[in-house]
């Protein structure tokens, strides 16, 4: 009897292509609406926490001045010192690395070549705690560090334009006025969520770096990468209180120095995504609402015009509640051909919107399936009263029903 | 045997009210061919619609079978109709842009039939009205007496008991209408299936056994003819 029904509703379908189509539409919309919001918003979220871990697991960030997220500024704001890392060293615990570091743009030359670089100095330390891996070569050691000599590690953007088609390790390129070897070739990263290009850097030692490249002592951030994720927020409160002290701030002055939470960064940018994407959902819940409505007007329509046959079907012995199903599931097959045409939309805006913006495509199988039966329980619901209608006819007046 | 007693069937309320029944008695047994004839507001239609259970009436008992079916529930008189009765109208009432054999086989998709005993009931029952090569037409694609031999197959697609026809010829011109009702007669003599029928035509009415004259909602004659 179900199946009868069913097949009855495709027929109908059929019989009224343009019709059924138009109808279908707000449902489509909607559904398609709802997927694609979805899909792009949690794409844009695997890409905003994907480029966060590229930044450094368990990451905190010390930076001079206090500041809002963003890039470092403020040159006003008193830099670290060498004394502010012995005491972190000494006073943090739980923690992977502590790495001091400094940068500036820079021109950075081989043979005839030059392009512009950003150039780090660092010590050994900076590796471990941003999770660079090495392709080639490797970091340079604690004695280069010490030494101030003149090496450099590069990233991959340096050796495809500066040192295509030539063995990087060994050669010696020129940064700024300074002469230096390459050592090591860094693993790629690719672009980190502001959009730069986290390969474009030469990292040298810290002590070189402040000497022959910025011509001060200054060091501009320090990168902090705890145990675990539990150790982040011991370490924060540490190492406030280690810089306080070092640094001389009065009991009662402000910090002039920020310690910032890189995951807690991407939980705030992920948090908004996820703000947007449930106003947006809720704009296409209203256009799936309005979709219902106009399933509600066509089915009225459809029993109007099906009266007599309603009444035919009633002499010869359907029940009322055979005639209440035969509607109702006409009603839901239509939503659910409307939700199927939205989830495929939906799938192929996603798809096209991800490749543009350069983000995960990330259909999710929950959100399919329940768009596509939230479009069955539409046409439940806004099929109801009509097919009652359908159901509580006299089949007396139906028959006659011209 | 089915038999009215006393029933009465009232429309509308107060002042506006019309009485299209007023105490009919009425028995007929099973088997027989019965005629309805009647003015038009004689009540013939009324009685028609009570005795297919496609309305009830305001007093008095009907009985089938010796079963008292006055007060049956909504759902109760679709059943009975479903199982004992068949219906043949005046505007045949097929369902357009259906095959012939989709509109005879829409009482048995009611029983719960499989699709193949939907379809080898379906086609015995063309081939008895004389319509074996027409399964496949739709209505639009036949003639107003094939149209009408498409209804009474699906009315007795489920072997009833009794097939009520309200003036199965009123569209039919006067050669069509003599081979439906030669094929009623034949229905009604070769299957013992009870015919009552509804018509304004004495031609038409004199195939059946018995003929009843309707007037302001009473039987005014009841004509019983000797067996043919």
């Amino acid at each position: 009897m179900l199946w009868e029904s069913i097949k009855l509703a495709l027929r109908s379908v059929r019989r009224n292509v343009l019709r059924s189509f138009l109808t279908l539409l707000g449902i489509v919309i909607g559904v398609a609406a709802v997927i694609a919001l979805v899909t792009i918003g949690s794409g844009a979220n695997q890409k905003i926490s994907s480029d966060i871990a590229k930044l450094g697991s368990n990451m905190l960030m010390v930076r001079p001045g206090v500041q809002g997220p963003g890039p470092p500024g403020g040159s006003d704001a008193r830099s670290f010192n060498e004394r502010d890392i012995e005491a972190l060293r000494s006073g943090v615990s739980d923690v992977r690395a502590i790495a001091p570091s400094s940068s500036k743009q820079a021109n950075v030359v081989f043979d005839a070549t030059s392009t512009d670089a950003s150039i780090t100095g660092a010590d050994e330390a900076f590796f471990v705690a941003q999770d660079w891996s090495f392709i080639q070569g490797g970091a340079f050691n604690e004695s280069d560090v010490r030494a101030a000599s003149n090496v450099c590690v590069v990233g991959t953007t340096i050796v495809s334009t500066l040192l295509p088609n030539l063995e990087p390790i060994g050669q010696t390129i020129r940064v700024g006025e300074m002469p230096c070897t390459v050592v090591g070739v860094l693993g790629s990263k690719g672009q980190s969520a502001f959009g730069s290009d986290q390969d474009n850097l030469v990292v040298m030692p810290l002590r070189t770096f402040q000497r022959r490249i910025a011509g001060n002592t200054r060091i501009a951030s320090i990168a902090v990468s705890a145990n675990s994720p539990a150790a982040v927020k011991t370490a924060q409160d540490q190492i406030t209180e280690v810089l306080r002290e070092t640094r001389h701030i009065g009991e009662n002055d402000p910090d002039d120095f920020s310690v910032r939470d890189l995951t807690q960064i991407a939980a705030t940018m992920s948090s908004t995504t996820t703000i947007m994407t449930g106003l947006l959902g809720a704009v296409a819940a209203v256009s799936l609402l309005v979709g219902g409505i106009g399933i509600m007007n066509i089915m009225l329509v459809s029993v109007t015009e099906r009266t007599r046959e309603i009444g035919i079907r009633l002499a010869i012995g359907a029940l009322a509640s055979q005639v209440l199903t035969q509607f109702l599931v006409e009603a839901v097959v239509l939503c659910l051909l409307g939700g199927a045409l939205g989830v495929a939309l939906g799938l192929g805006l996603a798809g096209l919107a991800s490749s543009l913006l350069d983000i995960p495509f990330a259909p999710d199988m929950k959100v399919l399936a329940l768009a596509f039966g939230f479009s069955g329980l539409i046409g439940l619901v806004f099929g109801f009263f009509p097919a009652r209608n359908a159901a509580r006819l006299d089949p007396i007046e139906a028959l006659r029903h011209e | 045997m089915i038999s009215l007693r006393n029933v009465t069937r009232t429309y509308g309320e107060g002042d506006a009210q019309v009485k299209a029944l007023a105490g009919l008695n009425l028995d007929i047994e099973l088997g027989q061919f019965v005629a309805i004839m009647g003015a038009s507001g004689s009540g013939k239609s009324t009685a028609m619609n009570i005795l297919g259970c496609l309305d009830t009436a305001s007093s008095g008992t009907y009985s089938f079978n010796g079963v008292d079916i006055t007060a049956l529930t909504r759902d109760s008189r679709a059943l009975l109709r479903r199982n004992y009765l068949g219906f043949v109208f005046q505007g045949f009432n097929l369902l357009a842009r259906t095959t012939a054999l989709e509109n005879v086989e829409l009482p048995l998709v009611y029983r719960g039939l499989s699709r193949s005993e939907r379809h080898a009931k379906a086609r015995l029952a063309l081939e008895a009205v004389g319509l074996g090569d027409r399964e496949e037409h739709r209505p639009g694609e036949l003639s107003g007496g094939q149209q009408q031999r498409v209804a009474i197959a699906r009315a007795i697609v489920s072997d009833p008991l009794i097939l009520l026809a309200d003036e199965p010829t009123g569209n039919l011109d006067s050669e069509r209408s003599h081979d439906i009702m030669r094929l009623l007669r034949k229905l009604n003599r070769e299957r013992g299936i009870t015919v009552i029928m509804v018509t304004h035509e004495a031609d038409m009415a004199e195939y059946a056994d018995r003929i009843i004259r309707f007037a302001d909602g009473k039987i005014a004659e009841d004509r019983q003819k000797v067996a043919a």
